[in-house]
C-alpha cells in the first residue's frame, strides 16, 4: 500500500477563449510529462472522458486537449448533494521539441489519457565529399 | 429601464452563466471552501430518481481490483488505491498526478436496500447505485371521490 493519503483537490478552471458552443465549465486537467531519450509522454487525468471525446491538436509547436465529459447525471436524476464540478477538459501546452506528428500515440484508459509524442530524429552529420574537378 | 435591456447583444443566458460562474468562484476562492466540502478524498455526488440513489466518485486510473466499497446500515465506506506506475529512466517535466490511498466514509441521505447495491467503473468515474426500500419510495395516491 502507497504511503500517502490522498487528499481532495477543487479543480482548476480553465481560461476562457472566446465563447464555447457547449455549455457548462471547462477545467485543466492534472497531468504529468516526462521525457524519454525518444519521445515525451504525457498523461492526464479526465474522468468521464470516453475515447472518442478527446481531440488532440498539434499545430506547430502548440499542443491542445480537449476532452468532453458524458452528462453527470443519469435521466430523470436530480442532484442530492455535489461535491465535485463537472464540467470538459481543456489545456495547451507548448512543446520545446520537434515531434513527429505521423507517430503521435493516443490511448484512453480509465478516464486517463496517455499521449505519446516521438520526437523528431534530428539530423545526422553527414560527411560532404570533396570531388576533384 | 436600463437602455442594456434593449440591446440586440444582451443575452440572458450568457449573464446567467456568468453569474453562475462568479458564485462558484465565490465559493471556491473567496470562501476558501465549498458547501459540501468534507476535506476527504475522494469528494462524491450523490443522485437520485424514483427508484435508486447514485453515488459517484471521479477516481481516474484507479482498477476495479484497488476498491473496497462496503455498506453498513446507511454508511458507504469507501477505500482504495491510486496506483502510478514509476516510470524509471525518464526525466519528469510536470507532475501533478498524485498517487496514493484513501478511506471515506458517506453518511448517506436516504436508507437503502444494502442487498441490492451495484458499483461499477467507466471512464475512470465510480458510479454506486443503491436501491431505494419498496416501502420508502414515493407511491401514487388516488382520489376517491365521495
Amino acid at each position: 500500500m502507497a504511503e500517502k493519503e490522498l487528499t481532495p483537490k477543487v479543480k482548476a478552471e480553465a481560461p476562457t477563449k472566446g465563447e464555447r458552443v457547449r455549455p457548462g465549465r471547462v477545467f485543466l486537467p492534472a497531468v504529468d510529462i516526462y521525457e524519454t531519450p525518444d519521445a515525451l509522454v504525457l498523461v492526464a487525468d479526465m474522468p468521464g472522458v470516453s475515447g472518442d471525446r478527446v481531440t488532440l491538436d498539434l499545430k506547430d509547436s502548440l499542443l491542445i486537449i480537449q476532452g468532453e465529459i458524458a452528462p453527470p447525471l443519469g435521466p430523470g436524476e436530480t442532484w442530492i448533494r455535489q461535491e465535485y464540478s463537472t464540467g470538459d477538459y481543456y489545456r495547451e501546452f507548448q512543446l520545446g521539441e520537434l515531434i513527429d506528428k505521423s507517430r503521435i500515440e493516443a490511448t484512453m484508459n480509465d478516464g486517463v489519457l496517455t499521449l505519446v509524442l516521438p520526437k523528431v530524429e534530428r539530423a545526422k552529420p553527414r560527411k560532404i565529399e570533396v570531388k576533384a574537378g | 429601464m436600463p437602455l442594456s435591456w434593449w440591446e440586440p447583444e444582451w443575452d440572458p443566458f450568457r449573464e446567467f452563466e456568468q453569474l453562475r460562474r462568479r458564485m462558484d468562484r465565490l465559493f471556491e476562492e473567496e470562501f476558501g471552501l465549498r458547501p459540501w466540502w468534507t476535506g476527504v478524498y475522494p469528494p462524491v455526488n450523490i443522485s437520485e430518481d424514483h427508484d435508486h440513489l447514485y453515488v459517484r466518485a471521479e477516481l481516474p486510473g484507479v482498477k476495479p481490483e484497488d476498491l473496497d466499497i462496503q455498506i453498513q446500515d446507511r454508511s458507504l465506506i469507501l477505500r482504495g488505491e491510486k496506483k502510478i506506475p514509476v516510470e524509471k529512466g525518464v526525466n519528469y517535466h510536470r507532475r501533478e498526478r498524485e498517487a496514493g490511498y484513501f478511506r471515506r466514509v458517506v453518511r448517506l441521505p436516504r436508507p437503502v436496500d444494502p442487498d441490492r447495491v451495484e458499483a461499477r467503473c467507466q471512464d475512470g468515474i465510480l458510479t454506486i447505485t443503491l436501491p431505494k426500500p419498496e416501502e420508502l419510495k414515493p407511491r401514487k395516491i388516488a382520489v376517491k371521490t365521495a
